[in-house]
């Protein structure tokens, strides 16, 4: 069967088995940004955004994603523009092993998109993680990364464009 | 303290001349992981072509022996290419335990056993063309068991008649190994008289204690994927804190030679010990020298949480004599440990437990009575804190407990004992690395500044003032810690380094950085010491073929050892940087001192002003006068295993009514040297800590009737999350180490060992009841509770 979808705001047609789930499509593709850390749904390692939710592509099948926008970690940011969200994880020493870091990052970004600017609580922060598990950095940074993250995206001079002090 | 004894006090001053190190740099590889592009071992498995996919075969029974295996059925499925099983495979013993040569673990093991030992143990193991189809095979391999009678409680695992686990001729080092007993290892350890220490203490006090299973958890799996380069040689591409020990040991069990095999480790999603162990590439490995072809396995969850390592559960009985001062005398600990279906560092993690823990209190004498046991349950290994803490549970726990004979404040009585610099550690001679290890004295040691700074945020003075009504109770409690920087007399490392053309330097390690930031350490390291800015640093990690060796991401070793090893080369490249630009002065007509060069800010300067850049240096000796290539290596071993130190506090709220534990607060002071990269510290302190809170309150393993793991998946398994760890405070206390780089020691593992006694501590302090087994949990306290406060119901 064949798969389209937008992915990353490309067309993109793929083959794929019923059976098949999106992480697997996705990485079979290279998009190796999405990652594999339990394949029940129970750690947030393969977070995407379907239309724009946060889903774990270990649990959608390849063929729910037919007719749907897909973005994945690859779609948020590149070397030369990170997104703000990544810088804040980045700067803030919240990556360590980085296994779980770009289902964070998805996550706070599902959820930054959906509330739409605003201050954003420390409980927000800690709730919009609570289904990722990292067992590397104890939340402390991630946390302060959210939060960090949401105050420059709220702050319309900085908009993810420039340097972050 | 003693005069000509240096504890660093003197160095303290160097803190203001530090550039690169003891500065909260980006990390090196922080960028990369964010975007997704890391390549962590699988991520290049969809750009190899005709690679296998392998299944393993678990053992439902905990204890059986293989009659036959029949996989006829199995060959048949489309796209099965190979099925391998102990009739298949050479029976080599060895120990999967990632240790340096020879292992201090027994050989135990084989790449199949006719035997299993536990639910999980390896069966078979299917290549085929897809996932799919060699999990269909696997399902279609038809095994005849001869079920035999499980052990799965340590104590009866001693009993004279219990079921053997390891009854095979082959095994060796299997430390007094008869036949009739389930026993591993056992140590007897004593310093001073401590019948008659005991016996001329004012109070004794005997407690027992008790730790479970706990999973080390990596949120990446393990993984390895293999494949024949074009020169035929075997490379191994596998999640791994030990490339260099993955190799020797791949080599032995593989009888391939050692140069035919090259490890690679990539980006690594996280180890804590798991990974310091040959799990699972000896399979693929396999596979690739039986058909040539590329081969993959990558662990489940599942797999992961049941077939992995975990650490060991022990129970532990500790002793103290104390005279009325507060003055302790004399300290007793004995320890059953369970070593599970395998012995992997058994030995090891066990002697740990006292080597960590009893020496941090000054006394009289000391015993340690060590048995460790094979039962048919999970193997226990390598994870994080590595026997400390179990032996801090149990420690901590008791100290508080001393104290409250005593009628002290608990901080006062550990004040009055603890250690300082210039203190001789009585066992280290006795405790070392399943040999004598070397003497050790303490230099840089802020444990005292650790529990003065901790008690102040925690706020120590409100301990004993909650009001004692009220269904919702709260308490506050600590424990003072000490760990270690690396394996003293084993532990080696080393590094190369080399001068471009642009004064940048390719930095070459065989450490092994799982997600610790030890890149970004090392780099810092490397910086400060040439005198360059941290993008001058180009770091390549562990690739056996490529890079020095090391022995891997274990025993909070790589600032300590390995970034010993960095400072000592780029040293030498400084030397030779000030010889190159000294003569290229000399060839230009211009001479000077050789000794009056100084190197900073990318060049070699002079007195008189006049300065070299390191590009420049480099061009000239690339292409114009006295040419060679800038460059130097070092080793770095250590006879001094600095202890870094700390005291780790915790405010709780308990609700009786329910049980619950709500953690309020939760500090860790600590003093790990000069932290080279200081919020990495505060996240080895926080995510450390975070682990152990789960072994304190919420992570256990439940076993079936029959020995099966219960809950073995992320949903079943209660690790903390973001909601459950508490407002967190690191305390950076600082001293200076001078036996370390740029005066660093370790902080990796220390956090470990707070938590479990810290919370625990601080239940009892709410409630009046001490726990003395982990994980202290709602209906423990529940039960706890209605006994105290009810004694008539509980009695009914
Ligand atoms: S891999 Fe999908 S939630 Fe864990
Ligand atoms: S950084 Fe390793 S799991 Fe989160």
């Amino acid at each position: 069967m064949n798969v389209e979808l937008t992915l990353n705001g490309e067309a993109v047609s793929w083959e794929s088995e019923p059976h098949e789930f999106l992480t697997e499509l996705l990485r079979r593709h290279g998009l190796i940004g999405t990652k594999r850390g339990c394949e029940s749904g129970d750690c947030g390692a393969c977070a995407v955004l379907l239309d724009g939710e946060e889903v774990p592509s270990c649990l959608v099948l390849a063929a729910q994603a037919h007719g749907h926008e897909v973005t994945t970690i690859e779609g948020l940011g590149s070397w030369e523009r990170p997104h703000p969200i990544q810088e804040a994880f980045v700067d803030g020493t919240a990556v360590q092993c980085g296994y779980c870091t770009p289902g964070m990052v998805i996550a706070a970004k599902a959820y930054l998109d959906r509330k739409g600017g605003g201050p954003l609580s420390e409980r927000e922060a800690r709730e919009l993680l609570a289904g990722h598990v990292c067992r590397c950095t104890g939340y402390v940074k991630p946390i302060a990364a959210v939060l960090r993250a949401a105050e420059a995206l709220g702050d319309p001079r900085s908009a993810g464009e420039e340097e972050r002090a | 303290m003693s005069q000509d004894w240096d504890t660093g006090r003197g160095s303290m001053g160097e803190y203001d001349r530090f550039r690169v190190v003891n500065r909260s740099r980006r990390r090196v590889d922080a960028l990369k992981l964010a975007l997704g592009k890391g390549t962590y071992t699988d991520d290049i498995a969809h750009t190899i072509d005709g690679l296998l996919h392998l299944k393993v075969l678990w053992s439902p029974h905990a204890h059986a022996r293989i009659v036959s295996i029949d996989t006829s059925e199995a060959e048949r499925v489309p796209g099965v290419v190979l099925i391998l099983h102990h009739g298949n495979v050479p029976r080599v013993p060895y120990t999967t335990a990632g240790q340096g040569h020879p292992e201090p673990s027994p050989y135990d093991a084989y790449v199949f056993p006719r035997k299993v030992r536990y639910v999980g143990d390896r069966v078979a193991c299917v290549a085929a063309e897809s996932e799919l189809a060699a999990a269909r095979a696997v399902a279609k391999i038809k095994v005849e068991y001869e079920v035999l009678e499980p052990v799965f409680d340590p104590r009866r695992a001693l009993e004279p008649g219990a079921p053997l686990v390891h009854d095979e001729e082959e095994a060796t080092g299997i430390c007094g190994y008869d036949k009739s007993r389930n026993l591993v290892c056992e140590m007897k350890v004593e310093h001073g008289d401590v019948d008659d220490a005991f016996a001329r203490a004012d109070v004794v006090l005997e407690r027992e204690y008790e730790v479970p299973y706990q999973a080390q958890c990596p949120l990446e799996p393990h993984c390895a994927l293999t494949w024949f380069d074009e020169d035929r040689r075997l490379v191994v591409r596998v999640a791994t804190q030990v490339p260099f020990h993955s190799r020797r040991i791949l080599a032995r069990i593989l009888g391939l030679p050692l140069h035919r095999i090259r490890v690679i480790k990539p980006r690594i999603g996280g180890g804590f010990g798991s990974k310091q162990e040959i799990l699972l590439e000896d399979l693929p490995a396999l596979v690739t020298l039986r058909t040539g072809r590329p081969a993959r396995l990558f662990y489940t969850r599942q797999e992961e949480l049941r077939s992995a390592r975990t650490r060991h559960p022990q129970l532990l009985r500790w002793k103290t004599g104390a005279n009325r001062d507060g003055t302790l005398v004399a300290q007793e600990l004995e320890v059953l440990a369970n070593t599970g279906a395998y012995g992997a560092h058994a030995l090891t993690v066990q002697s740990c437990t006292a080597g960590k823990t009893l020496p941090l209190y000054v006394a009289e004498a000391y015993r340690f009575l060590m048995k460790t046991v094979y039962t048919n349950l999970p193997i226990a290994g390598a994870f994080r804190g590595y026997g400390g803490p179990q032996g801090f549970f149990a420690m901590e726990c008791h100290m508080d407990e001393v104290a409250s004979l005593l009628g002290m404040d608990p901080a006062e009585f550990r004040s009055k004992n603890l250690i300082g610099p210039g203190s001789e550690n009585p066992l280290a001679k006795a405790l070392g690395e399943g040999k004598e290890g070397p003497p050790q004295r303490i230099r840089s040691c802020e444990i005292q500044q650790c529990i003065a700074r901790g008690k102040e945020a925690i706020g120590w003075e409100r301990r004993g003032t909650f009001p004692q009504r009220g269904p919702l109770r709260r308490g506050i409690g600590m424990a003072a810690l000490m760990h270690g920087s690396g394996i003293p007399g084993v532990d080696m490392a080393s590094a190369s380094i080399k001068l471009n053309d642009d004064g940048s330097f390719n930095l070459l390690v065989g450490a092994t950085d799982i997600g610790t930031g030890s890149d970004t350490i090392l780099s810092q390291i490397a910086a400060e010491a040439l005198g360059v800015p941290l993008e001058k640093i180009v770091i390549y990690s562990s690739d056996t073929d490529i890079t020095p060796f090391d022995k891997g991401a274990y025993a909070s070793s790589t600032t300590y050892i390995s970034g010993m090893s960095v400072k000592k080369a780029c040293d030498k490249v400084v030397e030779q940087l000030k010889d190159a630009a000294w003569e290229m002065w000399q060839h230009a007509g211009d001479p000077c001192e050789r000794s009056s060069l100084r190197h900073e800010d990318e060049h070699v300067r002079r007195p008189d002003g006049k300065a070299l850049s390191y590009a420049e240096i480099c061009l000239s000796t690339f292409y114009e006068h006295d040419q060679h290539q800038i460059m130097d290596h070092a080793s770095h071993m250590s006879f001094e295993c600095p202890p870094p130190f700390a005291a780790h506090f915790a405010e709780v709220e308990v609700d009786t009514e329910t049980g619950g534990v709500k953690l309020l607060k939760y500090v860790a002071a600590v003093d790990c040297g000069v932290p080279i990269h200081p919020e990495n510290c505060e996240g080895q302190n926080e995510g450390g800590a975070m682990t152990m809170m789960g072994y304190a309150l919420s992570e256990d393993f439940v076993f079936d009737g029959g020995g099966a793991l219960l809950n073995d998946t992320f949903r079943h398994y209660k690790q903390f999350t973001s909601l459950d760890m508490p407002p967190f405070e690191t305390i950076l206390c600082l001293s200076y180490e001078p036996s370390g780089p740029f005066g660093a020691k370790s902080v990796s593992e220390i956090p470990t060992d707070g938590p479990g006694p810290a919370i625990a501590n601080a239940i009892a302090d709410a409630l009046g009841i001490r726990f003395r087994k982990l994980p202290i949990t709602p209906e423990d306290i529940r039960r706890a509770w209605r006994e105290r406060t009810e004694p008539a119901a509980s009695a009914s």
